[in-house]
Formats: structure tokens, sequence, C-alpha cells
């Protein structure tokens, strides 16, 4: 962990400007990953994380826009990129890999071809080399006989297959960094299991740090090294994931873990948090959690916490500071 | 009513004819194909208990589901239900609702939520007064925790989990005894579904239904029932009651998935995935659909197709276990 970080997300901001005035979807979003790291990213619908990937890629379609803040790849800043560098850069150092993997891929040619296609887009190799090196990498990531299957068609794979070609397309270019949001949301129990040993053993292998994006713990507490939860356009805890699923600080985290039914035992009933998350156009003030927290105050419905900055952080008036160790 | 069961389902069967058209079949001499979506399947679940079937995608949970309410004619083999007595001395079959995956589609995007939660009502002509009705659809909305005020609004104004809630008030506005939940809350956060799922068991045992709760998450599961049945290829493997099959799992598909589910209990967990995928419903593999994927097969696994014994609560369909 002493490692320079790959890469760092400080104070980001993203803006929707509507007729109804700009909307703030990620308010001062920081977080960082190290090489070899993966950083899972957890959340209910439309708290921000696939907003923060996407902003991380550079792929934020009008009206949505980077109001502040600062991404840094390696040191180097990504977030002002003029859209031919940052599409250079998109394939060569952040590779992405997204929840459905059937529009991911495109049905009419061949994977060997697409694989083809973004090898020699970033690397300087002759056809037959990036045809070996395609068939390598479908090996790599667990296709039984790649020979013949790389000249098969993406409607020709099953679900599971057809994410490890994604992952493949996304290890073509050699990346830095790889964006994985939702990679197995829309895969079986069981084929998840593969998928995500498989993101393990590659962020090993290639030392590459990946982000993972999800909505669910389980996959986080099993896959990711740090875990960042989000609610409501901000961060609200990060920390390593023993700690994090274990001994949650932010109210919310508690919340959510206790959601969880339990496998051990059957409880009788289950704790919930009642209510729902605010709306973008209907941010309560001060801390965005204030309206369902069972321990609110007074400090709490006017201003904002700030996340501290200690390894395991939250971002609440109630939470003592970390000792410091 | 305690000595029937509330459903009995016996050897249900579903196949679905997925050849290809006559001509080509004639000119190609291909033979006709059929999907298996559900073979010879078992259960009967008694009166205010929970029944759950578990399993992947196309295993055949939700012909199942459709099966019961009456959306798609089993092939083979029959469902019965028990007759219930209502509150004036009547002896009747019970009613049988359902309640769907994605609340986003199975709410008439164009109606008020008042109208759509009446339709059952006037549908059946449960109440002919509109004022009545009115307040029935006040009291149902209360039920589920929405305020009586929500029936002016439309679908479009309320979250997945306030959606699922309508959903459930459309289903017991009919007076309904039997629930088939498919996928209630797969749609929805996790903080959301402890809501729906804490409401779910609430109105059970205030108003006695019976669930057939289909689901592919072992905890919500695990949470819900008093029994469950695993599902795979189309049969039964293993079934029996959710705490015996929990603490002891003894099918080995049972055991990997109870070990591949991602657990918040156990962080970083090394473990071992499970290999290949599920075969096609239309060419099973022979002998036991399962021996392809299975670490304990042997070559009789291979030929003989194991059958669901039934040793006390619990049944097995495994030869090795």
């Amino acid at each position: 962990m002493t490692a320079a970080p790959l890469l760092e997300v400080r104070d980001l901001e993203v803006v929707f400007d509507t007729r109804q005035g700009p909307l703030r979807a990620l308010d001062k979003v920081s977080m960082s990953i190290a090489p070899g790291e993966i950083l899972g990213v957890v959340g209910e619908s439309g708290a921000g994380k696939s907003l923060t990937g996407t902003a991380i890629i550079g792929l934020l379609d009008p009206p949505g826009r980077i109001a502040g803040g600062s991404i840094l790849l390696e040191g180097q800043r990504i977030d002002n990129l003029p859209a031919e560098a940052m599409r250079r850069l998109r394939g060569a150092k952040i590779g992405a890999i997204f929840q459905d993997p059937l529009t991911s891929l495109h049905p009419m040619i061949s994977v060997g071809d697409q694989l083809v296609e973004t090898i020699r887009t970033h690397l300087p190799l002759s056809a037959t080399e990036a045809r070996a090196r395609a068939l390598e990498l479908l090996r790599e990531v667990g296709i039984p006989a790649a020979e013949t299957r790389i000249d098969h068609y993406p409607h020709q794979f099953s679900g599971g297959m057809r994410q490890r070609v994604v992952i493949a397309l996304a290890l073509a270019g050699e990346p830095k960094l790889i964006v994985a949001d939702e990679p197995t949301t829309a895969l079986d129990v069981s084929i998840q299991a593969q998928i995500t040993t498989l993101l393990k053993r590659l962020c090993r292998e290639h030392g590459a740090a990946v982000m993972l994006v999800t909505h669910d713990m389980g996959v986080i507490a099993e896959t990711a090294d740090r875990v960042a939860v989000m609610y409501a356009g901000r961060v609200v805890e990060t920390g390593p994931v023993e700690a994090v699923t274990r001994a949650p600080r932010h109210p919310y985290t508690q919340g959510l873990m206790a959601s969880i039914p339990s496998m051990q035992t059957r409880e009788a009933e289950l704790r919930q948090i009642d209510g729902a998350m605010p709306r973008l156009n209907a941010m309560p003030p001060g801390c965005a959690f204030h309206p369902r927290c069972p321990v609110v105050e007074e400090r709490c419905r006017s201003s904002v916490p700030r996340l501290e900055a200690t390894p395991h952080a939250a971002a609440c008036w109630k939470v003592a500071p970390e000792a410091l160790s | 009513m305690s000595e029937t069961p509330a459903i009995t389902v016996t050897g249900a069967t579903c196949h679905f004819d997925v050849s290809p058209p006559w001509l080509d079949r004639v000119l190609r001499r291909a033979p006709r194909r059929i999907l298996r979506a559900v073979e010879d399947v078992n259960f009967t679940v008694p009166s205010g208990k929970t029944f759950s079937v578990v399993g992947e995608s196309g295993c055949g949970k939700s012909t199942l589901a459709r099966m019961m309410v009456g959306l798609q004619p089993p092939t083979a083999g029959s469902i019965s239900f028990g007759t219930v007595t209502r509150a004036d001395g009547t002896i009747v079959p019970p009613r049988v609702q359902m309640i769907f995956q994605d609340p986003y589609a199975s709410l008439n995007p164009r109606w008020r939520v008042g109208d759509i939660i009446a339709e059952p009502i006037r549908e059946l002509k449960l109440m002919t007064d509109e004022v009545q009705i009115a307040a029935r659809i006040a009291e149902l909305l209360k039920t589920v925790g929405l305020s009586p005020a929500d029936a002016r609004r439309f679908p479009h104004e309320f979250s997945g989990g306030q959606r699922q809630r309508i959903s459930i008030a459309r289903a017991l506005a009919t007076e309904a005894d039997i629930l088939v939940c498919d996928e209630p809350t797969s749609a929805l956060d996790v903080s959301v579904q402890a809501q729906i799922l804490n409401l779910m068991r609430r109105l059970q045992q205030q108003f006695g239904l019976t669930y057939l709760f289909i689901s592919h998450n072992l905890s919500v599961v695990r949470h819900m029932s008093d029994e469950i049945a695993i599902m795979y290829l189309g049969r039964f493997v293993e079934t029996g009651p959710a705490d015996e099959i929990f603490a002891q799992p003894r099918h080995p598909y049972t055991r990997l998935l109870l070990d591949t589910i991602p657990n918040v209990e156990a962080p970083n967990r090394a473990r071992q995935p499970m290999a290949g995928e599920v075969p096609s419903p239309i060419a099973p593999p022979p002998g036991c659909p399962f021996h392809p994927r299975c670490g304990i097969a042997t070559a009789r696994c291979r030929e003989d197709r194991p059958m669901l014994r039934q040793e006390k609560a619990r049944a097995l369909a495994c030869h090795e276990a």
C-alpha cells in the first residue's frame, strides 16, 4: 500500500445541466487505487458509482460534465485531455468491462477479429502476431478450445463465456487500470464466482489496478482489497474490506450490512433502512443520509460531514475520529 | 383445512416444442426438438407456509411458477389447490395471485395506482359500490405501507420498492390465499429488499398467506422459507426443510451452490468456483444431469439417472451422497 497510487481521484464533481438548473450527481468524490489492488465501489442504484467509473474512462455524455476536481493516472491529469488523446488512452492504459456482455461485443464480427482489431490499435503487431496474441488472451481468460472458438461469433457463446471474451478485450492493450462496471450482475451465481476468481487472478498476474463497481456487497467482500461505499453522490465510508464489512462505521453502511439476510441464522425480521435514497433534485441539506439515519442530530441537518483522512474513514458527524495507530 | 395442503403438485411436466418449421424438418430430415423445462415435479405446500424453489437461470423455476397460476398449461401431471373456508362460512377454491420480478413492467403505466388495485376487485365483482372500493383501496395501500393519497398517482412516480408494494396490494385486493412470487426482490436494492421481505413476512402472519417463492438468491430464500427445493435442469435434486438443508446440504449441486454464494460474513474467502455451465435443456446429458460438473461423479452417474428418494422430511436425487 506504500506504492504511489496508480489512479487518484480528488474531489471529483460531476454536474448535469438541466432546464431546471444544474444537478450535482457527484460531490467531492475522492478515491485512489494502487497497482495490483482491487477497489470495490458499492452503493445503491443512483448513488453515483457507475458515474464515477464513466468519468474516469472519459465516457461522460452531455449534459453531464466534470465541474471540479481532478483524475490522475500515474500522476498525470486525464480529466482535461482532448477527446482524441483520451481515445488513445482508453484501451491502452484503461480497460473497461461492462455489465451486459452481449451489448459490449459487435454481433457481426467474430470474437477473434474483434480482439485482433483492438490489439492492433494499441500495439505495433502484425496481423499474424496479433492473432497469436488473441489466442493467448482467450486461453488466459479460460475459454476452452480457444483455437476453434476464436472464429465464433458472440451469439455462439454463453453469458459467462461472453463476459470472458469482454475481459480478454479489456486486457488486449495491456492496460494499467481496469474499470469493471457490474461485471457479474447479468450472470448466474455459479458463473459469477468463476468471473470474480478470474478477475482476481488477472489482477495479481498483470499487476493491474481494478475498480470494481457493483451493488452486491457479497461480491465486494469476496473480491476487493479495499472498498468505497457511496451514497447520493458522495463517498460515505472507505477502508480495507475486512474492516468495512465486519465493523462498519457509517450508519448507512451499518444499515446496509444488517439488511443483508444472513446465511447462518434466520432472524424473525431483517433490519431495514426506512425510506429511499433522495433524488438529485431533492437533496436534503447537510448529510444526505440524515432523513433515514437512526442517530441523526442537529448538526447533520445543516452541514455536510467530510470524509476523514484515515485508512478506514467515514463521513459522519457522529463517528468518533479513528484512534491514531 | 389443516389436513389438506394448500398446494399439491403431482408429476407436473412442461415441454416446449422448439423444432424447426415443418418443411425445414422434412427437407433437412431434422428430428423434432423438445425443450424439457419442467420434468416430473412433485411437492405439497401446507397452508400458511412458504415453499421456495431455488435454481440458476434456465432451470425451469419460472415455468413452474407460471404453471401454478395457470399462465402455462402443464404438458402432463396435475396442480391442485385445497379449498378454503371464507369468513361467511362458504367453502370455496382459494384465490391464487402472482407477484412478478420486474415492478417496472408489471404495472400499467397509464393507469392510476387506485385503478390498478381496483381492477381485480371490479373484475371478480367482490364489491360493486365505488365508495366501498375506494375505502378498500385506501386500506390496502395502508397495509403495504403506502398512503391512501397515493391512489391518485401514476406508477412512474414511485421507486422500485414502492412499485413492488403496489403489486403486493393488487394481489391482496382479491383476498388472495396463495401468492406465487417470482423473484420479487431481485430488481431491488438490498436496503429496499429488506423492507419488502419484512412486509411479506408480516402479511403472511396477518392473513395466513401461503407463498410459493421463486428465487436464485439463497440468502433471501433462507430468510423466507419453511421448505425449499433445489432445481436443476427441470428437476428437483434436493428438497426438505430450509433449516436442515442449509445446515447440512447433501446433493453436490446444493453444496456447490452454497459454497459459491458470495458471503459478506466471510470476506476474501478462498473458494473453488463451480466448473462448467448449465447444459442445454434441449439436449440434457445422459444419466444424472449434473454429472459433467460434479466432483464425485462415477461411471454409474453417467448412465443411470438417480431418482428423487424420500428420506424422512428430505428428498435427494444422487447416487453418491
